[in-house]
C-alpha cells in the first residue's frame, strides 16, 4: 500500500498542532478530488491530532507507515469538498 | 367629595388590595418553585433563568439583558451550572418578570428540594470528543422532570459527551456520561498500530498483527474509532455510563458507576426509578448519596437498575477503571 504513488509531498516534521493540520488543509485544497497527498507526521499529538482531522474534514486516508525515526508516513486521498 | 365618589375610592382601594393579594399569592406559588434566590440585602432576589444544557437563544439572551437594565443593576451572573442569573431584584417585580419570560415560552428556574435543571456539554453536535447527543437528552429530561419535587433534598443531572467528562458527572446525583464499545473489522484491518498508540488506557495491544482490546481496561473513549484511518475500528455499541450518587459541598461524595452502555430510553427510566427510590429510601435532609452510603450500593443497583433490564455494573473492580488517583476514602 505504500507503494502507492502520490501526487504532492509535505514534511511535517517539527510542526506543531494545529499548524501540521492547517498546512495539510492549505495543501488539499490546491489539490485535484482523487489525487494522493503523503505527510510525514511526528509521533505524539501529531499522529493523533492530524489523521483524525483530515477524517473530519472528508477525506480518506489510504496509508499508514511507521518509519524508522518513529515519525509516520500517511497517504491522504483528497474527496470532494 | 360626595358619597358616590368615596363608594368608587373605596370600591377602587378593595380592588388594588384583591390585585396585590392576588399577586401576593402568585408570588408565593413562584416562590416555591424556586428560581428567585434571596440576597443578603432587604426585599433583594437573584433571578435563576432556566437553561437547560446551557444553550440559549439570542432571543432569550436580549430577554435576560433586557430584565438586568429594567428589574436589575444591567448585570447578569453566569453560574457554575450553566445558568444565566439576574441580580438585584426586588420581590415586587417577580410578577411582571415572570410575565415578561412567558411572553417568550421561558421560565425561571428550579431551586430547593427538588430536580434541578440539566447541564450538558455540546456532546456529538460539535465537540470532535463527542460520542453521544447530550444537549437533546438534556433538554428532554428538562422537559420530562423539571422541578420535580424529592421531599428531601436537591437533585442534580449532568450530561457529558464523552470519558473526559467536563460536566462531572461523578459530582451528580444522577450522571450521565457518553460511552462506546469498540469493535474491529478484522478485514479491513492494515495493522497500523494507530489504534493501540492512541489509546490512553491500554486497553489495545497488537497481537499476531491485529489489535486485541481488554474489556477490563477500556473505557469506551472511542478515541481508537476516531483515530482509526481506514474505518476498521468501528462502534459496535453507544450509550450511557451511569453514576450516582455524587455531590459536592461541604461533603463531596464521588459517585458510584451503575450502569454502563445504556440507552437513550434507559436515562427516562432511571430519572424516574432513582427519584422514587430516593423518595422512598431518603431521610431527612438527605442527598442521594448519603442514601446510598447508608444502605449499600447493592441495594440501589438491585431496586432500581436490574429491574430496569440495564447492563448494571455490580463489582467494585468494574468501577475501579473510571477511578482517578487522589484524595478518595474508599
Ligand atoms: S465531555 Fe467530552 S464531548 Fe463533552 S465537552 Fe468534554 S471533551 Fe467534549
Ligand atoms: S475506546 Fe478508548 S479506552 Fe477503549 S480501546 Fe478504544 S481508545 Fe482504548
Ligand atoms: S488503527 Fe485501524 S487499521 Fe490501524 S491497527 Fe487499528 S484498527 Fe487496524
Amino acid at each position: 500500500m505504500t507503494d502507492q504513488t502520490c501526487d504532492e509531498k509535505l514534511d511535517l516534521r517539527g510542526v506543531l498542532c494545529p499548524l501540521n493540520f492547517v498546512q495539510t488543509k492549505l495543501k488539499l485544497e490546491e489539490m485535484e478530488d482523487g489525487q494522493i497527498l503523503e505527510v510525514v507526521l511526528d509521533d505524539g499529538d501529531p499522529i493523533r491530532n492530524v489523521p483524525r482531522s483530515v477524517k473530519e474534514e472528508g477525506h480518506k486516508i489510504v496509508g499508514v507507515e511507521r518509519r524508522e525515526d518513529s515519525t509516520y508516513k500517511i497517504l491522504i486521498r483528497k474527496l470532494g469538498s | 367629595m360626595s358619597e358616590s365618589a368615596q363608594e368608587t375610592k373605596i370600591e377602587g382601594l378593595k380592588a388594588e388590595l384583591g390585585k396585590e393579594a392576588r399577586r401576593a399569592k402568585l408570588n408565593f406559588n413562584e416562590l416555591k418553585s424556586g428560581g428567585f434566590i434571596k440576597q443578603t440585602q432587604k426585599d433583594l432576589f437573584t433571578v435563576r433563568l432556566r437553561c437547560p444544557a446551557g444553550l440559549v437563544t439570542s432571543e432569550k439572551l436580549r430577554k435576560a439583558a433586557e430584565i438586568a437594565d429594567r428589574y436589575g443593576r444591567g448585570e447578569v451572573h453566569l453560574t457554575v451550572r450553566q445558568s444565566v442569573e439576574v441580580p438585584w431584584v426586588n420581590y415586587r417585580d417577580f410578577d411582571a418578570i415572570v410575565e415578561e419570560l412567558r411572553a417568550i415560552g421561558w421560565s425561571v428556574a428550579s431551586c430547593g428540594p427538588r430536580a434541578r435543571v440539566p447541564t450538558a456539554c455540546a456532546g456529538c453536535s460539535y465537540n470532535p470528543n463527542g460520542l453521544v447527543d447530550t444537549q437533546g437528552m438534556c433538554l428532554e429530561v428538562d422537559r420530562r422532570y423539571f422541578g420535580t419535587p424529592t421531599g428531601l433534598h436537591k437533585f442534580k443531572v449532568s450530561f457529558s459527551g464523552c470519558p473526559i467528562d467536563c460536566f462531572r458527572t461523578r459530582e451528580m446525583d444522577l450522571g450521565f456520561q457518553g460511552v462506546v464499545e469498540p469493535e474491529l473489522v478484522e478485514d479491513i484491518c492494515n495493522g497500523c498500530e494507530l489504534c493501540v498508540r492512541n489509546c490512553e488506557d491500554g486497553a489495545l495491544q497488537m497481537v499476531d498483527g491485529l489489535p486485541v482490546r481488554d474489556p477490563d481496561k477500556c473505557i469506551g473513549c472511542g478515541d481508537c474509532v476516531k483515530i482509526c484511518p481506514v474505518d476498521a475500528m468501528v462502534m459496535a455499541r453507544k450509550g450511557w455510563l451511569v453514576r450516582v450518587g455524587g455531590k459536592h459541598g461541604k461533603h463531596p461524595l464521588y459517585a458510584y458507576e451503575v450502569a454502563n452502555l445504556t440507552p437513550d430510553e434507559g436515562v427516562f427510566a432511571l430519572m424516574e426509578k432513582t427519584l422514587e427510590w430516593y423518595r422512598e429510601n431518603g431521610k431527612g435532609r438527605e442527598r442521594i448519596g448519603a442514601v446510598i452510603a447508608r444502605v449499600g450500593v447493592a441495594k440501589y443497583v438491585d431496586e432500581v437498575v436490574k429491574p430496569l433490564g440495564l447492563a448494571a455494573i455490580e463489582r467494585a473492580e468494574d468501577r475501579r477503571k473510571y477511578r482517578a488517583g487522589g484524595n478518595f476514602h474508599d
